[in-house]
């Protein structure tokens, strides 16, 4: 009995990939992998293309690394090595407890405090001193890839918060003293020592990150603008595989167009999956089998 | 390496260059003051977020959270009206969930910690892992396909079972935690007295892991209740109060947060925030309760 809810599992995963393989068959026996780069999704002539929706969360997901990488690894690094234990397990505990908020609240709050503020501010800010490089000009509205990109950081810094913050807690005591011993400072103790030591780990998390913004689905569709292009700036309106598929599934007409939107739906779960066992594998080479539940949802 | 080692360290000079601070050495801990500076700063500013969230949510969800939005109806724009559809539909989906996936979980943790070969746990384990990292919209998707095509009819039953999917891994990784932290000593007591191995599994290993596959459970319960995604294409969503009626749409929190948010009327964007803040509540606390136990637990 054990056997059978263990075996569940494996075959969940499977069965959801192959069901949606199947559900989504009418849509790549008509256009092939012509679909991945097909540009229009015209309703009305059943044209359909999926490359507005992979750019669209290629780019955030991208953007949102490079906002969330920087910050959660400082942060790791100092909840590990450098705050004493007063400090760092509250803190550690607030930054999960950010990973605990529904989606759709951290959406509430992006649509109505976070992209006006961001519209100006930062916006307005980003628009003035770098308007000149095309991707950074305006006009900028707030609701938009960028405001989604914030979002999405906010929303993953946790995950590589704790889980590089467990690989660097799991990087010998020996490593650190050998290198203190020497009289280094604990900045070159941590570059030199530590994180060479972690490297893999601390990609993994990385990955993770990145697999968790990619499917973000509900704060990123209320913030993001639902519009069908391929963003070229970073304030343009766009849309995301998952944005696309929350907004529009119902309204659907069984047939290729929902096969279409499943379809796109498998090719967010291939890069997903993919990435998910990349990290998995390189966290698992540093912290061992423990480092799980981290990556929240 | 060897740049990384203070000059005044290397063999050959006398030790009294340890006590000179050469200008090298100022620039190294003023790197290292710097770098301790930064890190503190995005610490803190990965809290900010957090806070603000919680504030605005606050702020804005008070004036809403009245009797009025936990008893009434859905009604129409300019009729008032309240979540009770929502909330009464959320306290049956995520528990019926909760049902389906608990026992599911636990079992499949019992089955990589006390029976299986380190091979097949590993394997399950991490079949578990990668699941976690599942976008649940396409658990929605899946469970549209399977529970609501069928019958051409969006269903709660189908809402309970796309959570259900997304809360087993969850539940078993956590289970797992807690019963690897069982003594072998317990086991093997058991075992010696010539109890079965899955009567020792159930009532010594199982009984004593409880509390923390409680905890575990009720974490998972907290994840599932803000989960919008998997609910749109199943659960649905419904104006109407809809108890027992497994088989017809149901409304639940996070789906009455997310129609009132994209409505263009302040009456109705307030009930979201009020919404927001009772969903906001009910996930902190779990949180806040579990992991505080956890955390005393461990740290004694």
């Amino acid at each position: 009995m054990t056997l059978v809810a263990a075996g569940l599992i494996v075959v969940l995963l499977a069965g959801i990939t192959i069901r949606l393989a199947i559900e989504s068959a009418g849509t790549w026996a008509r256009f092939g992998l012509g679909f991945l780069g097909g540009t229009t999704w015209d309703v009305v002539n059943g044209v359909y293309g999926a490359l507005p929706f992979v750019a669209g969360t290629v780019e955030s997901s991208l953007l949102a690394l490079i906002i969330a990488v920087p910050l959660s690894l400082l942060t790791a690094i100092f909840l590990a090595e450098l705050a004493p234990r007063w400090l760092s397990v509250p803190l550690t505990f607030l930054v999960e407890l950010l990973a605990a908020i529904p989606s759709v609240v951290v959406g509430l709050w992006g649509v109505f405090v976070l992209s006006p503020f961001l519209r100006d501010t930062v916006e307005k800010w980003l628009v003035g001193a770098l308007g000149f490089i095309p991707i950074f000009s305006g006009p900028a509205f707030g609701i938009g890839l960028f405001s989604a990109s914030v979002v999405l950081a906010i929303m993953i810094v946790p995950t590589i918060v704790s889980v590089s913050r467990e690989v660097i807690v799991a990087v010998p005591g020996a490593q650190r003293e050998a290198m203190l011993a020497l009289g280094a400072t604990r900045w070159e103790t941590t570059r030199r020592a530590v994180l060479p030591y972690a490297r893999s780990g601390i990609v993994g998390a990385v990955i993770l990150g990145l697999g968790r913004a990619l499917g973000e689905t509900m704060a990123v569709t209320m913030v993001i603008g639902n519009k069908d292009i391929v963003p070229t700036r970073v304030f343009d309106q766009a849309q995301t595989i998952a944005s696309k598929i929350a907004t529009t599934f119902n309204e659907a007409q069984v047939g290729i167009q929902t096969q279409s939107l499943i379809a796109l739906g498998l090719v967010l779960l291939a890069i997903t999956l993919a990435l998910n066992v990349i990290a998995r594998l390189l966290v698992r080479q540093v912290a061992g089998d423990g480092g799980g539940l981290a990556s929240g949802g | 390496m060897s740049q990384g080692i203070p000059s005044s360290l290397v063999a050959g000079r006398p030790a009294a260059a340890l006590l000179v601070r050469t200008r090298a050495d100022r620039r190294r801990s003023l790197v290292n003051s710097a770098f301790q500076g930064v890190a503190l700063l995005a610490a803190v500013a990965c809290v900010v977020p957090l806070g603000a969230l919680v504030t605005f949510v606050v702020m804005n969800g008070a004036g809403a959270l009245n009797l009025d939005l936990l008893t009434r109806p859905t009604r129409a724009l300019g009729l008032g009206g309240g979540a009770a559809a929502a909330i009464l539909g959320s306290l049956q989906i995520v528990p019926i969930a909760a049902v389906i996936a608990a026992p599911i979980g636990v079992l499949a943790a019992l089955y990589t910690v006390e029976f299986s070969g380190r091979r097949t746990a590993t394997l399950i384990r991490f079949a578990a892992d990668v699941m976690v990292g599942i976008p649940s919209i396409l658990i929605g998707i899946f469970a549209f396909a399977l529970f609501v095509l069928p019958f051409h009819q969006f269903n709660a039953l189908a809402g309970s079972l796309a959570l259900a999917i997304i809360m087993v891994p969850v539940v078993m990784r956590t289970t797992e935690e807690s019963l690897r932290l069982v003594p072998g000593s317990l086991r093997e007591a058991s075992l010696a007295l010539g109890v079965p191995m899955w009567r020792t599994a159930l009532s010594v290993v199982l009984r004593t892991g409880l509390s923390g596959v409680a905890a575990g459970l009720m974490l998972a319960v907290a994840r599932a209740a803000g989960e919008t995604a998997p609910l749109i294409f199943t659960a649905f969503g419904n104006q109407l109060i809809n108890v027992g009626g497994l088989g017809k749409p149901m409304d639940a929190l996070p789906l009455f947060i997310f129609v009132n948010a994209r409505q263009p009327y302040e009456a109705q964007n307030s009930q979201a925030w009020g919404a927001a803040l009772l969903l906001l509540l009910f996930v902190l606390a779990v949180n806040v309760i579990v992991r505080g136990r956890a955390g005393r637990r461990n740290s004694r």
